[in-house]
């Protein structure tokens, strides 16, 4: 039972999911459709009656006669508080507009949490990547789809611990003396864009980066022969920057370094 | 094997035979090949990654720091990405990073050292500050770090008695301890040691089950869990593997009892979780010590040791015809390792961030086979239901809490110690068995449960001791800490120490923690914004948290706003 409908979910379903069948829309940041819940934001909390706290609906599964309630007073409050814990720690200023709208849905104020942000200068090693863990809201995504589940390439993990945790290579050393493999699946999965190609990073810099004028072609990738799928994104002319659609069969959203970053020979 | 890139530091010769000789060690090779490993459940058992944490501990003692080079070496060995065993290395306090000094010294500033203005504690070297290292009945303590030398831990009593080891009403679990404690095995035998253990073999799986959800038991880690459910649980499951583990991560702030209990009585620990082994079915059980406890870690190794050499251990445990042996780990400095999901992460050579729940250990647990986990103080009275039986044994305490509890007092109290109280005894009672508060001084406050816990002002201290007890009165037995504070006391720099004890403490895995208890820390030092939106922090790390840490976290803040002292 959701929000008091019925609902016939399948065996080791998530809340989430049960939920998306019957048109209730959970918000989330960390979930992402081709990655393994990480259970971290807990943007996600659902109420389960016979459960004191709260429950993440990313990751919980559903259970027979469970009742469930995805946005009472108290959920929303918690949502709200998420939400502003996360403004009050990071830049969100180039986030995905999901998450802009979640702070206009639950009434979120980006200043309601004073205290020490997270500062770390922008990590520019080459001529591919722009990492600014200032905008890091430790989502687990980029860590995730650099190990086991997708690239298995572990060129990052989480290091430190709390407020000190940061997503890092080991000892911090730069990106070309770690393991990184530059398939930039880290980048694609990464809400807030503390991870983003250099052409993007340099043109938000630049205010020059404008998403309404951008238009997205879908082609396949002539690289080889697995046939993953592109959306070239096209400002004024120029591929700005190269994506796969994360719910496609062949490549689930991955790339490699030659269809992520190997169009200058594109007219 | 994944593309696993081992980096350009370079081992010294040292780091290389550190390395080396710490995989050659007998039980890590048996360990590699063994069973365990090979069967013991999905990805994470097949490899040899369980061994991380014990090799970044090898290098850590012999030259100081996990460096670059030590650390490409290792994870060479054991098939790690270089990125992961550093995340993983990083989690850890103990576990050095950077080049490290002569001597490091991590002295505790916490709730009951901080009260106490500290010298030197005779030791020169570089000081940082330190949680609670759970020798408050001997503060101050710290923690000295100098390579090739390992960790130890130092403490100076400063302005109070020798620590005290008491029951006043009558010792069980403190029984042996009081007789001078039995840290060899013919010592143990000698006080009737391993005659719980005849008794379990004599009754088998189903009698010990039996007694022990008849004796009413309770967790005593902190949640008061029933113990009869949990191991029926396990006992109940079909897996083939399963494992025990002995939870002996005691990080709670002014908590030392299972310390106590491992240093002066090594083997009733040994003994009571070769039972809850045998009991449900496991072959091999863990005791996961926490990394600032090297005495206890040092009896319970050796006391391993002998129980093989006798047979209490091994391939036939006490002539029951049945295996079981313990391998012990040693915690890296981390007080979330004490949550039964993360204790299990760390184990297995991850970072300790807490597993969403459900499951449960008791059906995915260690290794993702069904686990019993308990704390120490929990196990050890499963000797004393076998020894009396069940109906004798809840004689004492009362119908919901039966049986009887170890308090650790410390502060401004005249004798600080380990005091064993039936259940149900009041605050004012145990208080006042342990001398009173400090000569010279007033009653100003008592926190009651630990950094978890919750402030007791002198009016109630007619709150009985008893899970319900204390939950009627708005309150918390917890790991069953009671620090005292006199009038001298300036709370709210209690209250400060203990918002930055989560702070430092948080995993970082979840918002509401991550950042919430850094904002409660800064709110509550003062450093930033009002009082006003404490509320909210409570409510969505009380709430939205993972695990307990963080739906702790703000505990201690709402009780004292409750109490007026913020």
């Amino acid at each position: 039972m959701i929000d008091g409908i019925e609902v016939d979910a399948k065996a080791g379903a998530t809340i989430r999911s049960a939920a998306e069948t019957v048109g209730i829309e959970i918000p989330t940041l960390c979930w992402a459709r081709n990655l393994n819940p990480a259970n971290a934001c807990r943007l996600c909390v659902v109420e389960v009656e016979g459960t004191r706290p709260l429950v993440a609906s990313c990751s919980r599964t559903v259970e027979d006669q469970m009742v469930i309630t995805t946005n009472s007073a108290r959920v929303r409050e918690n949502r709200r508080s998420v939400l502003e814990l996360l403004a009050s720690a990071v830049e969100l200023d180039w986030a995905e507009s999901e998450l802009v709208a979640h702070f206009v849905e639950y009434e979120a104020r980006s200043d309601h949490f004073d205290g020490t942000k997270l500062e770390e200068a922008s990590k520019i090693h080459d001529d591919l990547f722009a990492r600014e863990y200032s905008r890091c809201v430790l989502c687990y995504r980029c860590v995730d789809a650099c190990g086991d589940q997708a690239q298995h390439t572990f060129a990052i993990a989480i290091a430190g611990r709390g407020f000190e945790s940061r997503v890092s290579t080991e000892f911090d050393v730069r990106l070309p003396d770690s393991a990184c493999v530059y398939c930039g699946n880290c980048i694609a999965v990464c809400p807030t864009g503390a991870l983003t190609p250099l052409t993007e990073f340099v043109m938000r810099t630049e205010s020059t980066w404008v998403q309404e004028r951008q238009v997205v072609t879908h082609t396949v990738c002539a690289f080889c022969g697995v046939g993953c799928n592109l959306e070239l994104h096209v400002q004024d002319d120029n591929i700005v920057k190269v994506t796969s659609p994360s719910d496609h069969d062949i490549s689930l959203g991955n790339l490699c370094i030659k269809g992520r970053f190997g169009w200058q020979h594109l007219d | 094997m994944p593309n696993v890139h081992f980096g350009n530091g370079q081992p010294t010769t040292r780091e290389q035979e550190i390395v080396e000789q710490f995989l050659l060690e007998p039980e890590r090779a048996t360990h590699a090949l063994s069973e365990r490993v090979l069967v013991g459940g999905p990805r994470r058992a097949t490899g040899i990654r369980h061994l991380l944490l014990p090799g970044l501990w090898a290098l850590q003692d012999s030259v100081g720091w996990v460096s670059p080079g030590g650390l490409k070496a290792l994870c060479d060995s054991l098939g790690v990405p270089l990125a992961e065993a550093y995340g993983v290395a990083t989690f850890y306090e103990l576990l050095q990073s950077e080049p490290p000094p002569e001597v490091l010294i991590r002295q505790c500033d916490d709730i009951t050292c901080m009260l106490f203005s500290s010298g030197n504690l005779g030791v020169e070297g570089s000081r940082v500050g330190s949680s609670c290292l759970g020798q408050c009945d001997s503060s101050a303590a710290a923690v000295v770090q100098r390579p090739g030398h390992g960790t130890a831990i130092v403490t100076e009593s400063v302005g109070a008695s020798t620590p005290v080891v008491a029951a006043p009403a009558g010792a069980r679990l403190l029984r042996r301890i009081f007789n001078g404690g039995a840290t060899t095995i013919a010592d143990y035998r000698s006080v009737g040691g391993y005659t719980a253990l005849e008794v379990a073999i004599e009754i088998g799986s189903s009698g010990v089950l039996g007694a022990i959800q008849q004796s009413g038991l309770r967790g005593r880690g902190g949640a008061a869990f029933p113990t009869g459910a949990k191991w029926l649980a396990v006992a109940d499951s079909l897996s083939s593997t399963k494992y025990v583990i002995a939870n002996a991560d005691e990080s709670e702030p002014g908590t030392f009892k299972d310390r106590v209990l491992m240093e002066q009585d090594p083997f009733a620990l040994i003994e009571a979780l070769t039972i809850a082994g045998l009991t449900v079915g496991a072959d091999c059980g863990w005791i996961y010590i926490r990394g600032e406890y090297t005495l206890s870690y040092a009896r319970i190794k050796s006391a391993i040791s002998e129980a093989h050499s006798t047979g209490f251990l091994g391939a036939d445990v006490a002539g029951s015809g049945r295996p079981f042996d313990i391998e012990v780990r040693r915690g890296g400095g981390a007080y979330v390792c004490g949550e039964e999901t993360a204790l299990l992460q760390s184990i297995e050579g991850y970072r300790g961030e807490p597993r969403s729940k459900p499951p449960y250990p008791t059906s995915d647990g260690l290794f993702g086979q069904p686990t019993l986990i308990n704390n120490v103080e929990t196990l050890v009275n499963v000797l004393e239901i076998l020894h009396q039986g069940p109906a004798e044994w809840r004689s004492v305490g009362s119908a919901e809490s039966p049986g009887t509890r170890l308090f650790c007092l410390s502060g401004h109290v005249a004798r600080p110690g380990v005091y064993e109280h039936p259940m149900g005894t009041t605050l004012g009672r145990v208080l006042s068995d342990a001398g009173g508060v400090a000569a010279g001084s007033e009653l100003q406050m008592i926190l009651l449960g630990g950094a978890a816990g919750g402030f007791v002002s002198p009016e109630q201290l007619h709150v009985e001791l008893s899970f319900e007890g204390a939950r009627s009165a708005g309150l918390s037995l917890g790991s069953g800490a009671i620090v005292v504070f006199d009038a001298s006391v300036d709370l709210p720099k209690v209250v400060a120490r203990v918002a930055k004890f989560f702070a430092n403490e948080s995993c970082g895995k979840c918002v509401p923690c991550r950042i919430g208890t850094q904002r409660q820390m800064e709110i509550v030092a003062g450093r930033s914004g009002g009082l006003r939106v404490l509320d909210d922090l409570d409510q969505v790390m009380t709430d939205s948290s993972i695990c307990g840490l963080g739906q702790a976290a703000s505990s201690l803040v709402r009780s004292a706003r409750n109490l007026g002292v913020i």
